[in-house]
């Protein structure tokens, strides 16, 4: 039984980390980009419409000209804001965005160039926790944005992402004690390597719905999107910001899809394991791992395609009053079959 | 007469998922899977969306586009004898028509007078076709062409000219029932 504290698995040298986190934090953002086109492609095709299709072949550079947009804005703020939280609010959101991608595993310890080298950021023996602290902190992207603005919308939105953020976190987090519990460990590769027989999502299927639907409010995501509401107030907490500001947001939030994609990936659908018992050589790991993203990512879009935004009321007693008592109920039976195994 | 029952008026509905009973569960599942089954089968069934400024969707015959002023074909005289009835009947008070006598020497229409100015301000026009009813001698039709915009007020006076040349049929006509 391994301790549960934050111990970080560290046997790399200090240059492999560097270039292991500059690896993680281009490949994202070199992806961000084309996720933002295939959404708007894909859900064009869900509409019978074809989407961005002007700049470029089949409009693929739509991204690209919407970037220089965004980067030639010129920067402004309402004389009601507080302009140092104003600036630093989006960095906050990026920022912690980013960093939970650190513990997305992609794929099992190699051996490059003499070295043992993980396919991920960091090995903490925390994993989920990670990601949980720095959502709360991600949190304060969003408050700080709204409050900061001197906007009634920014506010109201803001207002909105706190109390869906922090309901939803409990019945995300719940969902994952049931993984948690049946596989022993905290670390998500040892998460991985326990899938070995059977993914998570077979015995865990209530709890992987469970976070699923709660990664749909904690992303800000349809048919959660309160927080933006963006027929109701304007845009929530990004009203008023404009230009690259707002791309940093745009961004934060498409990462944050990618690394609650890669959480699910990892704790509910194998992470880098291939089913039918195929053991591929190890550099497939990291095609593996981003494809299984990429389906849950394309389920992200199919669902904000199809279901209409709940109210506020719905969303709240949805949450507190199905989710999380499923949650509970779903942890429960999982502890109690584990110890009667 | 029997008296007014309002329960027989009263049509159930379902507002939220009742929480916890099964038929609550199938109204979140079974209804979000269906709603997914919606949105999927849109991507076989294609695009129906025209990609206009390439395709562009054929007008009837009747549709009232850009007025057309007309010549006699065979002699190459204006139809349009200048009697400003289709200035009276029109609504918007968009056409503008000055006469001049014909002479001998200077022969533009068919009759004894000509349309000396002929415009036509289609910023103001509401192309309700009157003037088209209105003209004893066909002078003045509706064509089919509904691409009008322009830079300036100004250039959307349409001089006599402009309205008596061969337009550039820039509007695809439906064929005969389709």
């Amino acid at each position: 039984m391994t301790p549960i504290v934050a111990a970080v698995n560290y046997f790399e040298p200090w240059w492999v980390q560097i270039i292991k986190a500059l690896i993680i934090f281009g490949i994202i953002f070199a992806v961000l980009p084309i996720l933002i086109i295939y959404e708007r492609k894909l859900m064009g095709r869900m509409q019978n419409r074809y989407g961005p299709n002007r700049v470029g072949p089949y409009g693929l550079l739509q991204p690209l000209a919407e970037i220089v947009k965004f980067a030639t804005k010129e920067p402004f703020r309402p004389t009601t804001s507080i302009g140092f939280l104003f600036r630093i609010a989006p960095m906050v959101a990026i920022l912690t965005a980013v960093t939970s991608l650190a513990i997305i595993p992609f794929g099992n310890v190699q051996h490059i160039f003499g070295e043992r080298v993980g396919l991920y950021g960091i090995d903490v023996s925390v994993g989920p926790l990670f990601v949980f602290a720095f959502g709360g902190i991600a949190f304060y992207g969003i408050m700080l944005g709204g409050w900061a603005s001197g906007s009634k919308y920014s506010f109201l939105g803001a207002m909105r992402g706190a109390a869906q953020l922090i309901s939803y976190e409990v019945s995300q987090g719940l969902a994952l004690v049931g993984v948690i519990i049946t596989s022993g460990t905290l670390s998500l590769t040892g998460i991985v390597h326990a899938q070995a027989g059977m993914w998570y999502f077979i015995p865990q299927l209530a709890g992987f719905l469970i976070f699923m639907t709660a990664s749909f409010a904690e992303t800000n995501r349809a048919p959660f999107d309160v927080v933006e509401g963006d027929s109701e107030i304007v845009g929530g907490y990004f009203t008023e910001y404009g230009g690259t500001a707002f791309v940093a947001y745009l961004f934060a939030e498409y990462t944050n899809m990618i690394v609650v994609s890669g959480m699910a990936t990892t704790l509910f659908l194998g992470g880098w394991l291939m089913p039918f018992g195929i053991h591929p050589p190890g550099w497939v790991d990291p095609i593996v791992v981003l494809a299984k993203m990429f389906l849950v990512f394309t389920f992200f879009i199919w669902v904000r395609t199809t279901l209409p935004r709940l109210r506020y009321d719905q969303l709240m007693s949805f949450g507190w009053k199905i989710l999380l008592p499923l949650a509970t109920l779903n942890m429960l039976v999982t502890a109690v079959i584990v110890v009667a195994k | 007469m029997t008296p007014y029952d309002p329960s027989a008026d009263v049509v159930e509905v379902y507002r939220a998922p009742k929480p916890g009973a099964a038929r609550g569960l199938y109204r979140t599942f079974g209804e979000t899977l269906r709603g997914l089954k919606t949105t999927f089968v849109r991507i076989p069934e294609g695009v129906t969306t025209i990609q206009y400024p390439e395709q562009k969707t054929p007008v009837y015959p009747r549709f009232r586009g850009r007025h057309k002023l007309h010549r006699f074909e065979d002699t190459g005289l204006e139809k349009c004898v200048g009697c400003s009835l289709c200035a009276a009947a029109c609504p918007a008070d968009c056409i503008r028509v000055v006469a001049a006598e014909n002479t001998p020497e200077n022969r533009v229409s068919a009759g004894e007078r000509y349309a000396a100015v002929y415009e036509i301000n289609l910023s103001r026009c509401i192309f309700c076709g009157y003037c088209e009813v209105a003209c004893p001698f066909d002078a003045i039709t509706m064509g089919h062409d509904y691409e009008m915009s322009d830079y300036t007020r100004s250039d959307l006076i349409f001089t006599k000219e402009m309205l008596l040349a061969e337009p550039i049929e820039r509007t695809p006509l439906r064929r005969e029932g389709e």
